[in-house]
């Protein structure tokens, strides 16, 4: 079933009898050649563009809940690829270049809107640290743009100014950046994949790795045994607790982060406003509430809530920066478990054990990576060499002094 | 005692009240965080296999579903360190005890 314009008008004619489910609901095989643990945004994307891209042939998704039900469909849809340091830069640019071209790819609409992101700075040394990052970016491929502080009175002009302790100076500008509607990009590349025959299963939860003389040879489910050649594992938030089952123990802790949604306004905020020195980002979403977030609340948790400290630190960053908000009713608010790598940068790689491989790390930023993931994991699975764009993201970066520390915080997860 | 029980969980879920063995009843956000307990044992760094012992201390880490031993620094407080058990699920604490003694009690020095 494709979507078109056609298709649309003539379902409106029919009273909209004709739409049919988006992909099969099958039971499992007993063997696949690739099963993906996990049906979050990365292993459907991996599972789309490993039947797609590397014409492999029995593939499966398995997932413990419903497609979509862990943190792709729980972020605030910000894409970006304004990444410093030389592991990133390319692949986040890849990732923000298969953005561009997503609905075209997947025929679904997953309202990408390169509405721009702003960083805003408050000293001279932060205004210095962006122009690094833009000229490093450049030589990425991606785009960026340094904005005076009179540029962005003209375009945000309800932002507070001359805030006594972080007075804004200036914005560091992404005009390709932007967002993307979340669960669309789950139930494009579920129905991409679906479509290239992969199946998608639901309520089924990995319970154990069958693994014999340090080769994979399947998984253990709550629906049964599940025979496979290659495993890869993308269960963000729960990569601990499953590649222990694997008898591995991973360089990173499980941390929430919180997300609010106000009532439907106006359209009031262009693009996306990041105020780092407050904890705060904020965007508007289409269909008109404000959508803002902070930072992980910072010890270990699989609570899929947050605590209330950091709902009242999150709020006063948006009282400092944009004191309008304060009249705005919130309307709801959410955590996901966010598995924070020890260095702030994801895991794509094979693992010890022959046909196990793991996809994870992707702390409070995965979801602009959700293309490249996928693309990156399935070409790594196929062939068992990483995708060009992803081959500093190795498990074993830690005990060789190779870390990519984007944001200069250590070996400190909750700073990440 | 039962009610006595579900009011202090409650409390810990809401406001994650931490039980300083010294001070009593403390908000969670007096504390700083810095991760699991197991960070009290230092590696010996003479050891044969001190370089692999660190990168294990320094990045691998446990990170249970359920009831996990960690450190919080009582930074807008005694400056102690304590030894928290707190549920990673619900958040509820489990109790408190100071790291000194537990280090102690594991015959180490502290500094
Ligand atoms: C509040 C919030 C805001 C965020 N904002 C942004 C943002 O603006 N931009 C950005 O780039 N990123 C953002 N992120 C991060 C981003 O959402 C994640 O990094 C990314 O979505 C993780 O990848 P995923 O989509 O595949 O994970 P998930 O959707 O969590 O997929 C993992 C899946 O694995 C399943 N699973 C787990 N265990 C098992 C098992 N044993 N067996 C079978 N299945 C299992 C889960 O049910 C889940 O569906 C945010 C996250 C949160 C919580």
């Amino acid at each position: 079933m494709r979507f078109s314009g056609f298709r649309v008008l003539s379902e409106a004619l029919k009273g909209h009898s004709g739409w049919k489910p988006l992909w099969r609901n099958p039971d499992p095989q007993p063997f696949y050649d690739y099963v993906i643990v996990g049906g979050g945004g990365h292993g459907l994307a991996t599972a789309y563009y490993l039947a797609k891209t590397f014409r492999q042939s029995r593939i499966a998704v398995l997932e413990k809940g419903w497609l979509g039900s862990g943190n792709v469909g729980r972020n605030t849809t910000v894409i970006r690829s304004n990444y410093l340091l030389p592991g990133n830069g390319p692949f986040y640019e890849f990732s923000l270049k298969l953005w561009e071209g997503l609905e075209q790819e997947l025929n679904f609409n997953s309202m990408v809107s390169q509405r721009g992101v702003i960083y805003l700075f408050h000293s001279d040394w932060q205004r210095d640290a962006y122009r690094r990052r833009a000229n490093s970016m450049a030589l990425a491929g991606a785009d960026a743009r340094l904005l005076s502080r009179e540029d962005l009175k003209a375009m945000l002009p309800f932002l507070n100014y001359d805030n006594a302790r972080f007075p804004i100076h200036g914005g560091f500008m992404q005009p390709r950046a932007g967002t993307a509607r979340h669960d669309a990009v789950a139930w494009g590349y579920a129905r991409g994949a679906d479509m290239y025959g992969v199946d998608l299963i639901q309520n089924c939860e990995v319970t154990g790795f069958r693994i014999v003389d340090g080769k994979i040879r399947g998984v253990e489910t709550s629906r049964g045994f599940i025979g496979a050649s290659k495993v890869g594992v993308a269960v963000a938030g729960s990569s601990s607790r499953v590649m222990a089952m694997a008898g591995m123990r991973l360089p990173i802790e499980s941390h929430v982060l919180q997300a609010f949604v106000t009532e439907g306004l106006k359209p009031i905020i262009p693009g996306v406003i990041m105020f780092g020195a407050g904890h705060f980002y904020i965007s508007q979403s289409d269909k008109g509430g404000l959508v803002f977030c902070g930072e992980v609340d910072g010890y270990n948790s699989y609570a899929q809530r947050g605590n209330l400290p950091m709902v009242e630190d999150v709020c006063e960053g948006a009282m400092a920066v944009m004191p309008m908000i304060g009249r705005v009713r919130l309307l709801r608010q959410w955590g996901g478990v966010m598995d924070m790598s020890m260095d702030g940068s994801p895991i794509i790689d094979r693992t010890g054990i022959e046909g196990l491989y793991f996809n994870g790390g992707w702390c409070v930023g995965g979801f602009k990576a959700t293309p490249a993931s996928g693309h990156a994991f399935a070409h790594l699975l196929a062939t068992d060499t990483p995708h060009e764009t992803a081959r500093a993201y190795r498990l074993d970066r830690f005990a060789r002094g190779y870390l990519i520390d984007e944001s200069g915080a250590g070996a400190q997860p909750n700073l990440q | 005692m039962k009610a006595a029980l579900v009011r202090s969980r409650i409390y810990s879920e809401v406001k994650m009240l931490i039980p300083h063995p010294v001070l009593g009843l403390r908000d969670a956000t007096e504390f700083i965080y810095l991760g699991a307990a197991r960070l009290i044992d230092r590696p010996d760094p003479s050891a044969p296999d001190a370089e692999a012992a660190f990168c294990d201390y320094v990045y691998l880490r446990d990170n249970p579903a359920g009831a996990h031993r960690e450190l919080w620094f009582h930074e807008h407080g005694d400056h102690s360190w304590l030894v928290v058990t707190r549920d990673t699920i619900t958040h509820e604490i489990l109790g408190a005890e100071l790291a000194q003694d537990v280090a102690l009690a594991r015959k180490r020095s502290v500094k």
